[in-house]
């Protein structure tokens, strides 16, 4: 408990009060919209007729987005999914891209109770200099992928801006199309990570559920809620083409949680027509040391609603879904609601070389660990298309 | 919902009525049908038709109804803001239906010069109401530069056609958080009950009356097809999507957990 005393002391006690140097945006009503939205939201009030009438319109509303998931939707999952497969098929044809994920540092400032990186758990902790991330972007460039995806812990002090600005430029060399996945920062920061290559920007709300929030996330900047959720649209207006939204089920109502997310990318995309817009699925996984984390309720049944429902409600938006699902479920998704896919992934730090000692551990533990080969060859296998890259940085 | 809490607002303005009367081919008789029996309580005015001769059309305005004096005769921004200046000058409010049109031919709304004439309008504390062609970037813009509404259109104007472009203003429906009135194009009855149907806050209608063997009939007609759709619309369109066919091996047999 004393540590929990002493984040207090540096952490405000709510955690919906900003820290100096965060950017607030006064003039976006967009997380007052999708709160109010979400706590208008009962999932249980829905009937099997309402998602038969969500799933008979051209286009739908946030209330037939709703209606697909809830409860009341899950004995007509199969209709559901014949609906997204039309739909994905309409917008992205048989398109199925190819990324994958590359850790460059795993220290975190945070203290996330469920997360595998947070400031608390013992794990080793590393990050690479600019020699070692350019032989890991090399050998993952000689497997034939053209996107992929920097992530790092989320520690301003550690690997600050700067840092990660190095590894977009030098990711330029390798790849056509560069994705963050770091702490929220603010709009100029991210004008910054722009110039140096990085066009998409994903950040995990995590929960949408102010309250379950607070007691999940107990230090670090984290802690600040609204600073989170407000994160795409500074990212937007910093200039990156795409954001990524996503809710990690299983912290709190994950029907609840997926409809704010659907929300919040719906508001967006409305604000910023511009700005492409993706998902990803992330349900909860055993993290190191927690071996006791179960994904509560979201089994795969559930978490396949939320990704048609997903698709149905914002058809032309990309999906991602992540190694930590397993094989048979990946295979399954992509081409029906899934729109990309990682590939060769590991999380941990420094492992895609030998000659590196993977020297950090990993996030969270994978459950598809395919090479970006075997992983290309199952796409066609299914009959669609792998492509490494449709996308001109400009 | 009772219709008569229905409003459609347009800048801070409240009508019970969903129709609006162009002015194209107006006279007398039109008029008094438009406000009688089609219940409307908005009515275009061409600024470039009002004369100071005894058949002025302002004369023949009655009470109670709202005027939308138009820039009909506009070839570009600059001569529309003129003649709005000149409307409001001569007594026709605040509302002004921005047309602007270089093409002879077909009479198609020039989107760019009309956003250009709506900033400024809007910016001069006009009600902006303009006239275009469905395209959503355009609508877009005029929504930012301070329209009151969009007025996309359904067909050329005055052909008749229906909702030629109905694909386009469902689109401008979803998406724009403006009333979208369909204007021009609209021939019968059942195309303006369509309209209102997909979601459309009012359509504007003209030639459609003008030219009906029974006037006084055919705006009666009119009124009661944009009571239905509209009706319809607030009551909630039933499942009318079919699915297709079914993939015959299910979709969702993959699942293991």
């Amino acid at each position: 408990m004393l540590t929990e005393e002493k984040n207090r002391k540096r952490y405000p006690e709510s955690s919906m009060e900003y820290l100096p140097d965060m950017e607030v945006l006064e003039d976006s009503s967009v997380m007052k919209e999708v709160l109010d939205a979400m706590n208008g939201y009962s999932p249980d009030c829905y009937t099997q007729e309402d998602v038969k009438a969500a799933l008979g319109k051209d286009s739908l509303s946030p209330d037939d987005f709703g209606a697909l998931l809830s409860p009341a939707a899950e004995p007509l999952l199969e209709e559901m999914a014949q609906r997204a497969l039309q739909e994905t098929r309409k917008h992205f044809g048989n398109s199925v891209y190819l990324f994958t994920p590359l850790y460059i540092s795993n220290y975190c400032e945070n203290y996330c109770v469920y997360c595998g990186f947070n400031c608390h758990n013992k794990i080793r902790r590393a990050k690479l200099n600019a020699e070692e991330i350019e032989k890991e972007m090399k050998a993952i460039a000689e497997t034939g992928l053209e996107e992929i995806l920097i992530l790092t812990g989320e520690s301003r002090k550690m690997s600050d801006v700067k840092y990660i600005g190095e590894a977009c430029r030098i990711a330029k060399k390798y790849f056509r199309l560069i994705g963050l996945e770091v702490y929220p920062m603010n709009s100029d920061e991210y004008a910054y990570l722009h110039e140096c290559g990085a066009d998409f920007v994903t950040v995990f709300q995590e929960t949408y559920d102010a309250a379950k929030y607070e007691t999940l996330h107990l230090g670090g900047h984290k802690r600040v809620f609204p600073y989170r959720l407000c994160a795409q649209e500074r990212a937007i207006r910093g200039g990156m083409r795409g954001v990524g939204f996503a809710a990690l089920l299983g912290l709190s109502d994950f029907r609840k949680d997926a409809f704010a997310t659907g929300m919040h990318a719906m508001l967006i995309q409305k604000k910023y027509p511009h700005a492409e817009i993706a998902f990803s699925c992330p349900r909860l996984r055993p993290t190191v040391n927690h071996d006791d984390i179960s994904p509560k309720d979201v089994h795969e049944r559930q978490l396949l609603q939320v990704i048609l429902a997903y698709r149905i409600f914002m058809p032309f938006a990309g999906i991602t879904i992540s190694t930590r699902e397993g094989k048979n479920f990946r295979d399954h998704v992509i081409g029906l609601a899934a729109t990309k896919i990682s590939a060769g992934v590991s999380t941990g730090i420094g492992s895609h070389v030998e000659e590196i000692d993977e020297k950090g551990d990993e996030q969270f533990v994978i459950s598809d660990e395919r090479s970006v080969d075997e992983v290309y060859r199952a796409v066609k296998e299914r009959g669609l298309q792998p492509v490494m890259n449709d996308y001109v940085y400009v | 919902m009772n219709q008569k809490e229905d409003k459609l607002v347009i800048g801070g303005h409240e009508f019970t009525s969903r129709f609006i009367l162009g002015s194209g081919k107006y006279d007398l008789e039109l008029i008094r049908a438009a406000v009688e029996y089609a219940g409307a309580e908005m009515i275009t005015l061409a600024l470039r038709r009002v004369n100071t001769s005894e058949d002025n059309i302002l004369g023949y305005i009655p009470e109670g109804v709202t005027l939308l004096p138009n820039t009909s005769g506009a070839r570009n921004a600059d001569e529309a803001v003129r003649i709005a200046r000149l409307a409001r000058e001569a007594g026709c409010g605040d509302f002004v239906k921005v047309e602007v049109i270089h093409d002879s031919k077909y009479l198609l709304p020039d989107n760019y010069e009309t956003v250009k004439a709506t900033e400024r309008l809007a910016e001069e504390g006009f009600i902006v109401m303009p006239y275009m062609y469905p395209d959503l970037n355009a609508a877009r813009d005029l929504q930012n530069a301070g329209a009151a509404a969009v007025m996309p259109l359904g067909a050329p104007i005055g052909s008749n056609k229906g909702l030629c472009t109905k694909e386009f203003i469902q689109i401008l429906i979803d998406e724009i958080d403006l009333p979208v009135i369909v204007d021009a194009g609209i021939g019968r009855p059942s195309q303006a009950c369509e309209a209102m149907e997909m979601g459309a806050a009012a359509v504007m209608a003209n030639t459609a009356i003008a030219t009906a063997g029974d006037i006084p009939a055919m705006a009666s007609a009119f009124r009661s097809a944009i009571e239905a759709g509209r009706t319809a619309y607030l009551a909630g369109m039933g499942r009318v999507l079919g699915t297709g066919a079914s993939a015959s091996s299910p979709l969702t047999g993959f699942l293991s957990e």
